[in-house]
């Protein structure tokens, strides 16, 4: 999933304080799976905000409203009418989420109330692990499934550098080295040869070095 | 300033001479005095200089530039390039310029990453790996191309090398990166410091069963250790660095005052192990911010006089 993480209350406070009336705008998919900007982010956000204000003794309009997907124009068009109403919209979505919508209300200001962090999955309860750094052409049968692009601090791609200590990044204790990762995972598959093989230089035109990227899928365009 | 020779490291270590190579670091400053003053404690005494390439991820003179300074000195110097800051296009372009102005040695490393350093808030590059670097460089010289395939006017006839740390994990992947390194064009290898020797001795018997020590010449990496605590610093905050408590026992052990004098014989004893084991061509000296040792060590382990080449 798309993880994020809610901005401060003092920076999203900052932010909204010229509109007094505001939209907080949740999204049901992604950053409501990792507790960002779902529901109930939007209803606690809407709360602390009211007593932030209502402490310095301004009044702030607050509206909640959370649709299931920010990124899709089908689900966007359900809060045209709670943006209509309001001065602005605090959006809660990942940035995808936050500049579709403003792409679809061109006349309201789109504010974003979340951090977009990293791709990446649940490791344990109230911990968010990247894996995927989305570079257009996937490497991950080479190498047994851990990806050395997004988990190596060095991108390396014939790893691991000197620093690994102990299964560990040298870069931060927490983090486990990609390459110890992908070694001991293809011990197990009988294919560490794959390693000994040179890897070639990486093109990285699949991925956003090249610009903003688009995906034309032919057999989907009616 | 000529277009470079034929390395002088290369015709030593071809000649089956026991190699000596010290590091050198650049100022954090503009002033060529500096590295100039580091190249007259070195001259004489080592075949070959290494300049780090923003070492530790703080700023400094550039390698190209300081390794100008070293050579118009009559020093011989390794340029050290990291893949940390430039991109394919910008390291090609470096390897070229540098070879125009008689630099004719060059280390390939990925660079210790700049969450280290004094700016840790910059971007990093990784557009391309350290092995894929030795690729490249060796690419320029054999091939006589550019990596799009284009044919050079003249290529840059590096003499390469690459680092290995025969102390990192997991040891039984070590052997197989050191012949990934040889295979994409290493010609010589300066290790990481040594304080462990039965675990170097190890590394290099698992080259040597590889066959990687006939097509590679290994340089083994020395520090003189200062203190014990010195020690005891590099050994829990340097990534890569493995100090056996018996070497910090010595130091400490050592009589008040004599703590640096037990590490330059803890050094003089490595030198001598490394001379005797088979497949080891050479030891490299990295005596940081402490040039002036060079000269001592290489004295009493009886490595002077230095070859000379016409």
């Amino acid at each position: 999933m798309i993880v994020g993480e809610q901005k401060t209350l003092k920076e999203i406070k900052h932010m909204v304080a010229q509109y007094p009336k505001l939209l907080i705008l949740g999204c049901g998919t992604c950053v409501k799976t990792c507790f960002a900007g779902g529901e109930d982010e939007v209803a606690t956000l809407a709360s602390a905000l009211r007593l932030a204000f209502k402490k310095e003794g301004k009044q702030l309009e607050i509206q909640e409203l959370t649709v299931e997907r920010q990124c899709e124009d089908e689900f966007i068009q359900e809060a045209a009418e709670a943006v209509a109403r309001n001065d602005a919209v605090l959006s809660l979505a990942c940035g995808a989420g936050v500049q579709d919508i403003a792409r679809r209300f061109d006349r309201v200001p789109v504010l974003p109330g979340v951090n977009t962090t990293f791709i990446g999955v649940l490791e344990k309860p109230g911990l968010f692990t990247e894996e995927c750094s989305s570079c257009g052409d996937c490497v991950l049968a080479t190498f047994g499934a851990v990806c050395p692009i997004t988990r190596c601090a060095k991108k390396l791609l014939n790893g691991p550098c000197g620093g690994s200590r102990e299964g560990k990044c040298e870069i931060n204790p927490d983090i486990d080295c990609a390459w110890q990762l992908i070694i001991e995972r293809l011990q197990k598959l009988g294919q560490l040869d794959n390693l000994r093989k040179y890897v070639s230089a990486r093109s990285w035109r699949s991925g956003n070095a090249v610009g903003p990227r688009k995906l034309l899928r032919e057999d989907l365009v009616v | 300033m000529n277009m470079a020779k034929q390395s002088r490291l290369q015709q030593i270590l071809a000649k089956g001479h026991f190699a000596v190579t010290a590091e050198c670091g650049p100022p954090r400053g503009a002033n060529g005095e500096v590295i100039r003053q580091k190249g007259r404690l070195l001259k004489g005494y080592v075949d070959a200089v290494n300049v780090t390439d923003n070492q530790t991820a703080i700023v400094r003179m550039s390698s190209i530039a300081a390794c100008v300074h070293l050579r118009q000195m009559g020093l011989e110097p390794i340029m050290q390039l990291v893949t940390r800051d430039r991109n394919r296009i910008a390291l090609q372009s470096d390897i070229m310029g540098a070879y125009s102005l008689d630099i004719n040695n060059i280390l390939c490393l990925s660079g210790d990453h700049q969450t280290f350093g004094s700016q840790p808030e910059a971007l990093n590059v990784y557009d391309i790996d350290s092995v894929q670097l030795l690729h490249m460089v060796r690419g320029l010289r054999d091939e006589g191309k550019d990596m799009s395939g284009f044919e050079l006017d003249t290529p840059p006839r590096m003499f390469i090398g690459a680092a290995a740390n025969p102390f990192a994990d997991p040891l039984e992947y070590r052997a197989v990166r050191l012949a990934k390194k040889v295979e994409a064009g290493a010609d010589f290898i300066q290790t990481q410091c040594i304080y462990n020797l039965p675990r170097f001795k190890e590394w290099v018997r698992m080259a040597r069963e590889e066959g990687l020590t006939e097509k590679v010449h290994i340089l083994g990496g020395v520090t003189p250790l200062k203190s014990a605590r010195m020690a005891e610093y590099m050994a829990k905050s340097v990534p890569g660095i493995d100090i056996p408590d018996s070497i910090i026992e010595r130091l400490k052990s050592a009589p008040k005052g004599k703590a640096a004098e037990e590490g330059l014989n803890i050094c003089m004893e490595t030198i001598d192990e490394l001379r005797q084991i088979q497949g080891v061509h050479g030891v490299h000296i990295m005596a940081i911010e402490n040039e002036g040792k060079v000269a001592e060590i290489v004295g009493a382990a009886g490595l002077m006089p230095r070859p000379e080449f016409s």
